[in-house]
């Protein structure tokens, strides 16, 4: 019943936005081809997908997300797991992090081009700054947080390195680690288009570009459609993982 | 003496002034022996307790279990807390075997033993349950089955029944002296309830705050089988009182 409420907001809720999405279409004096109407998107939708356009950009955006954010969350994890050991460490470390942390990551793109060129790369970089500090920072927090009754028992029962990490101080900080994990896809998936679109040839950011360029913005529409589309549904399996974890570990949500 | 702590002083500062959680206290316990620290809050008890288990190191004096002085925690001396520590993460069963896990026990083996201690606490069939599954007083069962797993010399318990209710806790206070008389297990066990002392100890050490220090140590002249409706028992009890100078003593004229 809950999700047929939730699954009737959905509906509602986008049926309304494309509604006002026509409104605006019909009262607007724009030209045509500079603001299509919703009708004109979904054409360009079905001609990108027909032509295998929208999968092959997918495709290679989705690579370049994986292997960004992958990488990303697997360092940030590690180092915070010893960051968060040592605190002392961590003083002379956080400063150089919080000042970094502010800059966009769309900022450090023309100098990521230049030392390694249009293509793969940059995007890949630029999703791994995006969700580094958030990851790395929840890691910390959620290690210097765990409960000190974890780690008396740990030592009691003569648990140690590395066999502490991964058996008690890593479950105990997970549920922290996890929010930040997912707070981090978010904006990982959001500068990966703006890599795209500035460092590479391919994929969904520089579709958008390229259809600038052609004045399609049916496509460059469509494309955002998508892009959407996609972050929603990396939102869901993200939460379904969490779910899956968390529950095999007794349920500590 | 298996135990010994010699003239051990613990101070702490807190807020620029300095407290004195442990002044002078000399204390000798016997192999096999059940062993309260009774007193208000602030009288070091738990205090003198991690200093037993290793937790806390004393400022001076010594702290000596078998001849050797306590510089850390061991797995031959395991500590019960009053909120369990068992990881949430891990089911019933896999908290027992915690400890047997670093003693590098087989897997089968680990599984034998965590199962044979949780029948001994009387929860045979909970193996797969997880601990935010349980009520705290099996929580609290299952930090004790996984500290008898390991077979330790000795269990320090700082007041392990002291979130729970009290039928619960009567309940749990039975099964620990039945499980202490048949382990033949050396337990110090830290507790601010008079009568939980007297029905559990084979000697009380009666502590005192500001400054932390030991009173007097009271022997308990009671049997293994305790009735805490008994004439003995009461009579116990009321000494115990009489040192907290909380008996009344005025005369009460009685209208039944």
């Amino acid at each position: 019943m809950k999700k047929l409420l939730s699954l009737k907001n959905i509906v509602i809720s986008i049926a309304i936005l494309i509604l006002i999405w026509q409104l605006l279409f019909m009262v607007s004096s724009y030209d045509k081809a500079l603001f299509p109407s919703p009708k004109m998107a979904l054409d360009a939708l079905i001609e990108m997908t027909e032509n295998g356009r929208l999968a092959e950009n997918v495709t290679t955006s989705m690579y370049r997300f994986a292997a960004g954010y992958l990488s990303s969350v697997t360092v940030a994890v590690i180092l915070g797991l010893i960051l968060g050991r040592l605190p002392k460490v961590f003083q002379y470390i956080n400063p150089a992090v919080q000042l970094l942390r502010p800059i966009s990551p769309t900022a450090w793109m023309p100098f990521i081009v230049l030392l390694f060129g249009i293509g793969d790369v940059p995007a890949i970089v630029i999703i791994f700054i995006a969700a580094f500090f958030p990851v790395l920072l929840s890691t910390v927090a959620a290690v210097s947080n765990i409960d000190p009754i974890y780690l008396k028992v740990s030592k009691n029962f003569g648990i140690k390195q590395p066999a502490l990490t991964w058996k008690v101080i890593f479950p105990a900080a997970f549920p922290q680690i996890a929010n930040g994990i997912h707070l981090a896809l978010g904006t990982a998936w959001i500068f990966l288009v703006a890599g795209e679109m500035v460092g590479a040839q391919s994929g969904l950011g520089y579709q958008i570009i390229d259809a600038r360029n052609n004045i399609r913005a049916d496509i460059l529409l469509a494309t955002i459609l998508v892009i959407g589309l996609i972050g929603i549904i990396l939102d869901g399996i993200l939460k379904l993982i969490e779910k899956a974890i968390l529950r095999s570990w007794g349920g500590v949500s | 003496m298996y135990i010994e702590v010699k003239d051990a002083c613990k101070k702490f500062v807190q807020d620029g002034k300095e407290f004195t959680a442990l002044d002078h206290v000399s204390l000798d316990i016997e192999k096999g022996e059940f062993i309260c620290l009774l007193g208000p809050s602030g009288c070091g008890k738990s205090t003198l307790l991690n200093a037993l288990a290793g937790f806390e190191k004393v400022s001076s004096g010594s702290v000596r279990i078998d001849g050797k002085e306590v510089t850390e925690p061991s797995i031959d001396n395991i500590t019960i807390f009053q909120n369990y520590g068992l990881l949430p993460w891990r089911n019933v069963l896999k908290n027992v075997e915690l400890g047997l896990e670093s003693k590098k026990v087989p897997k089968e083996e680990r599984e034998k033993t965590a199962k044979k201690y949780l029948g001994l606490v009387g929860l045979s069939g909970y193996e797969k349950r997880y601990p935010k599954q349980l009520s705290g007083g099996q929580q609290q069962r299952v930090a004790i089955a996984r500290g008898l797993a390991v077979d330790p010399e000795i269990i320090f318990m700082d007041e392990p029944f002291g979130a729970l209710d009290a039928i619960t806790r009567m309940k749990l206070q039975e099964d620990i002296l039945k499980i202490s008389r048949e382990e033949k297990k050396t337990i110090i066990f830290v507790t601010h309830d008079i009568e939980e002392a007297v029905f559990l100890a084979d000697r009380i050490v009666v502590m005192m705050a500001d400054p932390g220090r030991i009173k007097s140590i009271v022997k308990v002249p009671l049997g293994s089988h305790r009735d805490r409706t008994n004439d003995d028992f009461l009579y116990v009890r009321d000494k115990i009182f009489e040192l907290f100078n909380m008996k009344v003593n005025d005369y009460i004229e009685y209208n039944i």
